[in-house]
């Protein structure tokens, strides 16, 4: 008994670790002071200054539109390679799912950053998302890949021998059926590519600030409260997404 | 079978093209400038070079030379290796007692458990480091408290941000759910008749934990530990925004060769040798993992 009582003190302490400064972070976003030190008063003029920054409402705006582009893309390849995957024993793709995410980030960053630069392709918001999708694609597969394997394969043969070609019984069977699967790989993409950092930041342009990059140079040379105050959003955003996701394909959010 | 062929190659062509372009042929270009010359301007130099009764070709190991030779970047390395093994030591010590409460309870709470330990990983990545610049800043009440409380010992007050500490704590925290989740994933299949059949030979709680349950959880501590070492190792924001001068690592480092002093073929170098360790250090807790399973 007295070995439980400390091994649940030592979890909760644990608990409070990972929440604490995530909390912290959300107090003082509405905290009536300049300085992230003591509580004087409770106020939301952080985020009416956050709402009047036109430089963060235009980082808001190039991920926004980054996130819906290259989840969509990553969608559609990624299905694609999740279902090839599943239906066949292929030997390139699936290391080529799964490499970009297994090495360090960073390596990805700058590898790209010397490929745009070789083809002469200016930085901006097309080298974001064209790298985003290069991430992505593997989530999404790994997602619709394990949904795949829930599958009943016997539907798909009773479609084919009710004379569906096999895109018909792709399309009227398959696709219904891992739908769940798809949608959470695309809210996962969108996810990962709003909140994405390291390769974002090696593939932007002067002109093509995202959210992430927007907060990193307001925590590199100003930290201010509206730091918090974007967090705090953010953190909403993501909050619902993952509060969707996880209603559409149960236990699809694991591990990542 | 001529039209399945056909199918194969429609489906699991266009994601293959995608990620040969944008990602496979992008790291063989940088294994390549690892070999090249930096440009008069940052950059590269040219590959081919036309000057007549040459190669043709421009390629040198030099970079190579200039980093196995200088202690700067191989401390560096030996730097990064050493933070990215406080962190997992640190992980491993605060996700245990986690990953055992979660696996020793009622199945019921288990899966609510283990979100929570999820849920915070999935906010913006710069938020949670940012986190840190507050609670770890000059300002902070959290600061004040610690050094009151240090003072009380008679210690003189310390700075704790843009310091190698700020980077570690930084480091466990955004790593600990890679530990807690393959820690719990083993714990959980425990049986607990082993723990009971410990105890009626009268092993007391210390024994048994040492003795039955820590030596089977083996596979689970070495899958945590390569999940946290390996991207702790190369990790590049973490020391830039907590770290200071004094805080960088390897992943810094490789930031500044690529944008600040743009010698990009020391660059590729340096993420060459990233890869490369990191690699061989998945390969050897694989080996590991395997050996445990035994």
């Amino acid at each position: 008994m007295k070995r439980s009582a400390w091994l649940a003190a030592a979890a909760v302490a644990g608990y409070v670790f990972l929440y604490a400064p995530l909390a912290i972070v959300v107090a003082y976003s509405f905290n009536d002071s300049t300085m992230n030190a003591q509580w004087v008063g409770f106020t939301l003029d952080w985020y009416r200054k956050l709402f009047r920054n036109q430089d963060m409402l235009v980082a808001a705006r190039n991920s926004l539109v980054i996130g819906l582009t290259a989840s969509a893309v990553a969608t559609a390849l990624g299905t694609m390679a999740g279902y090839a995957m599943y239906r066949w024993r292929l030997r390139l793709l699936p290391l080529l799912v799964l490499a970009p995410i297994a090495i360090p980030e960073i390596l990805m960053g700058v590898s790209l950053l010397l490929f745009f630069v070789m083809i002469n392709l200016t930085l901006g918001m097309l080298s974001i998302t064209l790298a985003h999708v290069a991430f992505c694609i593997g989530f999404v597969a790994i997602v619709v890949r394990a949904r795949l394997a829930g599958l009943d394969e016997s539907l798909v043969e009773a479609a084919r021998d009710l004379g569906a070609t096999p895109w018909q019984a792709f399309r009227l069977v398959t696709l219904p059926l891992i739908m769940p699967g798809v949608v959470a790989g695309a809210l996962m993409a969108f996810t990962l590519s709003i909140d994405d950092f390291v390769i974002t930041f090696f593939t932007a342009g002067p002109d093509s600030r995202t959210l992430p990059l927007a907060i990193y140079t307001m925590v590199k040379i100003t930290v201010t409260p509206e730091v918090n105050a974007v967090s705090t959003l953010l953190m909403l955003l993501t909050l619902v997404l993952i509060l969707v996701a996880s209603r559409l394909s149960p236990g699809a959010m694991r591990g990542r | 079978m001529h039209t399945a062929r056909l199918h194969k190659w429609l489906i699991s062509g266009p994601p293959l093209a995608y990620l040969l372009i944008f990602f496979a042929i992008p790291t063989l270009i940088m294994v390549v400038a690892s070999f090249r010359d930096p440009g008069p301007y940052g950059g590269l130099a040219p590959l081919f070079t036309g000057e007549p009764g040459a190669a043709g070709v421009a390629l040198t190991t030099d970079n190579y030379a200039r980093f196995f030779t200088s202690f700067v970047y191989t401390g560096l390395f030996a730097k990064s290796l050493l933070y990215a093994l406080i962190t997992t030591a640190g992980c491993l010590l605060t996700a245990y007692p986690l990953a055992l409460l979660i696996a020793r309870s009622p199945k019921s709470q288990r899966d609510l458990l283990v979100l929570l330990v999820i849920l915070p990983f999935w906010s913006n990545f710069l938020i949670r480091v940012y986190a840190w610049v507050i609670i770890l800043g000059p300002q902070s009440v959290f600061v004040g408290a610690f050094n009151w409380a240090i003072g009380l010992a008679g210690l003189e007050p310390v700075r704790l941000l843009y310091t190698p500490a700020a980077v570690v704590i930084g480091l466990v925290y955004v790593h600990l759910p890679f530990m807690v989740l393959p820690l719990y994933a083993n714990l959980e299949k425990h049986d607990p008749a082993l723990l009971d059949a410990a105890q009626d030979l009268g092993a007391g709680a210390w024994q048994r934990f040492w003795r039955v349950t820590f030596p089977l959880s083996l596979p689970g501590v070495y899958a945590g530990a390569a999940l946290v070492f390996i991207p702790a190792f190369g990790i590049f924001a973490i020391p830039d925004i907590l770290g200071g001068t004094s805080g960088a690592m390897i992943g810094t480092v490789i930031k500044q060769q690529f944008l600040d002093s743009r010698d990009w073929p020391f660059g590729s170098v340096l993420s060459m040798v990233l890869t490369v360790v990191a690699v061989a250090l998945a390969a050897v807790a694989a080996w590991f993992a395997r050996r445990s399973r035994l």
